[in-house]
């Protein structure tokens, strides 16, 4: 097992590495440079003053030796400092950014699963029943929503129209001068809309794969076997058939471990929610490089971890692919 | 479970109902008469970048650092000079020297003194070559400076430069807490602390930025306590936020200002401003291309846009029709140039003039076998270029021009069709700059790739107006010099010029001693005032 679990975090170096030297240099392919924003189109910007901000943050460097030069202060996990006007170290910009971004995709995924979970199963035992069917319309009516519609319209009407919930931002203005409970509460009244919407769009992908690994297990012979000895269809289910149709459910969850960090730009704008969604886009449309690159190897190395604990999990859970 | 969802639900609805009444506590009511406190709230879409003047270049950092640093001088409501940290100044006979004398018993927010030194080192940081802004070139023409005592400033120019009294407005910075220091890694640009009226509290990144009154201003404790800009990246949330009472000011649309604003209601609560903007829209030819050199054709086409139906179409008529660079009703500006009314027979005359005719019948307008065909460029993403460009499009066509639009990513846009000169015709908006010095725009030795006459436009006369307009001081005369300059593109139209839009300021109504002026609304900010009745926020 530790040979194995050594084996794999070996290979994932240069798996990493690649990601890294694609990603740098697609981001410099990419018209437009970080000091545009000082110089584009300002008429007191001389040729020669960009020039000298462009050394100043040395992109005048070909390309690999900038490459080596972020990958030497990589290797000591340092991930330089922001090419933006306010040069902070980026790690701290992501680092201030983490915890909002990872409390709404926990919620959101855990609301997710508390309901799709629940509703795959009961439409899978209910096979086309009108409960099955509702919920199946229902699902994807939210798959297909566009989040940043059905956030306005609820702004609008539960926000402008019948003041029951803050439109925007996470907390309300004289936030610091509440006790600690109330700014629980007032955080936890912002985030209402945002979770619910985030949620909401999530329940088809979940319930669906729920439903469908469920049906596959319920046709398996060894459900046959436990029906066959008398088991109460409510063992049969829950006992026998939930733990194996759960598996590819793991695999789903470990992918989602990167999506745990990465927010998302539309969602973010328009509850004005200070996430890593928006910062990884601000990041981008300002040639923000290094900023990119933190952000692109935080995902990256949680996407590698993600797919290991999935396969970890799995031994774990089914005791054929321990042995294997 | 759903069922606990829903108590929960609710619960949160309730405890946040009462949560309203006690974060904001009604003050005690009094006459109307001007009173210091309340909060407001201002919406921006985009966060500051860094706090430091000299490195900032977006105008969310612009709008907060005017607030809390000053410069020796700043335009008045009419848009005339006057002293900031300066009291009075002189510009020699020669217009090569000029003397400031400050104002005495001014402090910095941490109570340091401010003296002509911070002048001086600010000229200093502004042309370090170490110093990454992009303020430089305004200070080079600067022969020498020097703080001849702590109150007085003076600087010699090699040459006599109409801008240069414009350019002290800039922010002055304390050379005590920069000296010496390395200006990008200084706690300043997380936490600035200038003369201005109002001192810094605190920023959360991506949330907000708190501004607090600074008592000892010199010109007076400003009346609002906090200004509090809440950064808010999507337009329409942000007008949510303002029919929900989470905002005091914004800016409208035009969308917003002429249909969505007129409920009783709405007009209760705020009060709306309108007036023209410092800025224009216009559609600009690249003269590299041969179709646009003759001059026939670029009036052909002012001819044949009707700019009364783009200012109705995309600004609903909240703006008027641009004659030239300059803003209607301010000094420079010249009303009487000859104006393109929509015209098409005289488009199609001049086109034909020009050699243009639909010589194979297929309804598109050919020269030596070539159809008139051209690409007008433009960023992605703004609507009210995408759109002037669809109604261009379809009068074009109609006198026989076959016109495609292209949305192009901003920085590419500007990398890979701008820079280089590689577009037919573009377009774009400029900002109407207060002094009318438009050398970087329109002279002819501005040309070259990343330089701002990327038209390629070339006028002998332009060039030497250009010149000696920034070397004038006299303003009569420099009204002579631009009325000219207004003349030439009038008649050579190297842009058809379309739109001036309406700046749409939107105030909520507590707020009182809002003036209009030729500066916009802004410019007596510290006087504005809620009456201790109708503050909202008591801290």
């Amino acid at each position: 097992m530790l040979r194995y679990l050594a084996k794999r975090l070996l290979m994932m170096l240069p798996l990493l590495l690649g990601i890294t030297l694609i990603s740098f240099v697609v981001i410099h392919l990419a018209p437009g440079e970080p000091t545009d924003m000082q110089t584009d189109l300002n008429p007191e910007a001389s040729i020669e003053l960009k020039e000298r901000l462009r050394s100043q943050y040395g992109l005048d460097d070909p390309l690999l030796v900038q490459y080596g030069k972020w990958l030497g202060r990589l290797a000591r996990l340092d991930f330089g400092t922001s090419f933006s006007q306010d040069r902070r170290p980026v790690l701290q910009k992501i680092v201030e950014r983490l915890p909002i971004t990872i409390l709404i995709n926990v919620l959101s995924i855990g609301v997710i699963l508390a309901i799709s979970l629940p509703l795959g199963i009961l439409s899978a035992t209910r096979r086309n029943s009108g409960f099955d069917r509702i919920t199946t319309v229902l699902v994807f009516l939210g798959f297909a929503t566009p989040s940043f519609w059905l956030a306005l319209l609820l702004m609008d009407g539960l926000g402008v129209r019948m003041g029951l919930f803050p439109i925007a931002g996470l907390k309300s203005i004289g936030y610091e001068y509440l006790s600690w409970s109330r700014q629980l509460l007032d955080l936890a009244h912002h985030l209402i809309l945002p979770v619910f919407v985030s949620a909401f769009g999530g329940l088809a992908g979940f319930s669906r794969y729920m439903r469908s690994n469920m049906l596959e297990v319920i046709r398996q012979d060894y459900i046959l076997t436990a029906r066959a000895k008398g088991l109460a269809e409510r063992a049969v289910i829950y006992r026998h058939a939930l733990r194996n149709a759960l598996l590819p459910v793991i695999t789903i969850l470990g992918l989602s471990v990167p999506g745990l960090i990465g927010g998302s730009v539309i969602f973010e704008t328009i509850f004005a929610i200070p996430g890593m969604g928006k910062l990884f886009y601000d990041g981008v449309m300002m040639r923000d490089y290094p900023l990119i690159m933190g952000i692109l190897v935080i995902g990256a190395v949680l996407t590698l971890v993600g797919n290991l604990l999935a396969d970890l999990c799995y031994a774990l859970a089914d005791p054929r692919i321990r042995k294997a | 479970m759903r069922m606990a969802l829903f108590g929960l639900l609710v619960g949160l609805v309730f405890a946040a109902g009462c949560e309203k009444q006690t974060a904001v506590i009604p003050a005690e009511g009094k006459a109307a008469a001007p009173a210091h406190g309340d909060t407001i709230l201002m919406g921006t879409i985009g966060d500051a970048s860094t706090l430091l003047p000299v490195l900032a270049a977006d105008s969310a950092s612009g709008d907060i650092n005017g607030l809390v640093y000053n410069g020796l001088v700043r335009y008045d409501k009419d848009l005339k000079m006057e002293g900031e940290l300066a009291e009075s100044w002189e510009i020699s006979p020669d217009n090569l020297t000029f003397t400031f004398h400050l104002r005495k018993g001014v402090t910095w927010h941490d109570g340091a003194p401010f003296t002509s030194a911070d002048v001086l080192f600010t000229y200093h940081l502004y042309i370090d070559p170490k110093t990454p802004t992009a303020y430089s070139e305004r200070y080079k023409q600067v022969d020498t400076a020097e703080a001849p005592d702590p109150h007085t400033f003076r600087v010699t120019y090699k040459k006599p430069l109409a801008t240069a009294l414009i350019s002290w407005g800039f922010s002055i910075h304390p050379k005590h807490l920069l000296d010496g220091k390395d200006i990008t890694t200084s706690p300043l640009g997380q936490a600035p602390i200038g003369t201005g009226p109002y001192k810094f509290v605190e920023w959360l990144r991506g949330e907000k930025i708190v501004l607090e009154a600074n008592p000892n201003y010199f010109e007076g404790e400003p009346y609002i306590k906090r200004v509090v800009y809440r950064i808010i990246p999507d337009p329409s949330t942000m007008f949510l936020e303002l029919q929900a009472g989470g905002l005091d000011y914004m800016g409208l649309t035009p969308l917003q200002y002429g249909r969505q604003t007129q409920t009783p209601e709405f007009e209760r609560q705020f009060r709306k401003y309108r007036y023209p903007a410092f800025a224009y829209t216009y559609l600009g030819y690249n003269m590299r291309r041969p179709y646009f050199q003759d001059k026939r054709v670029r009036q052909a086409l002012s001819y044949a846009i009707d700019k009364q139906e783009i200012i109705d179409g995309v600004l609903l008529g909240l703006g008027q029709e641009a004659t030239g660079p300059f803003k209607p009703g301010t000094w420079p500006h010249n009303p009487d140039v000859v104006r393109y009314g929509y015209d098409p027979a005289k488009a199609k005359a001049l086109l034909a003039e020009a050699g243009w005719k639909d010589s194979d019948g297929d309804g598109i307008l050919d020269k030596d076998g070539e159809p008139f065909r051209f690409t007008i460029a433009t960023n992605q993403g703004n609507d009210q270029r995408t759109k002037s460009g669809e109604i261009i499009q379809r009068r074009l066509r109609e006198v026989g021009i076959d016109v495609k639009l292209r949305g192009i990513e901003w920085a590419s846009f500007l990398k890979e069709f701008i820079n280089p000169g590689n577009f037919d015709a573009t377009i774009m908006g400029w900002t109407i700059p207060i002094d009318p010095d438009g050398y970087d725009v329109w002279h002819s030795s501005k040309t070259k790739p990343g330089e701002l006459n990327f038209i390629n436009f070339k006028n002998a006369e332009v060039d030497q107006l250009l010149e000696s307009g920034r070397r004038t001081f006299d303003q009569e005369e420099r009204r002579r010099i631009y009325f000219r300059i207004q003349e030439i593109m009038a008649e050579e139209q190297p842009y058809t010029f379309l739109f001036v839009p309406d700046a749409l300021p939107v105030v909520a109504a507590r707020f009182r001693g809002v003036e209009p002026a030729p500066g916009g609304i802004m410019h007596n900010f510290i006087k504005w005032y809620v009456p201790a009745s109708e503050q909202k926020y008591a801290r």
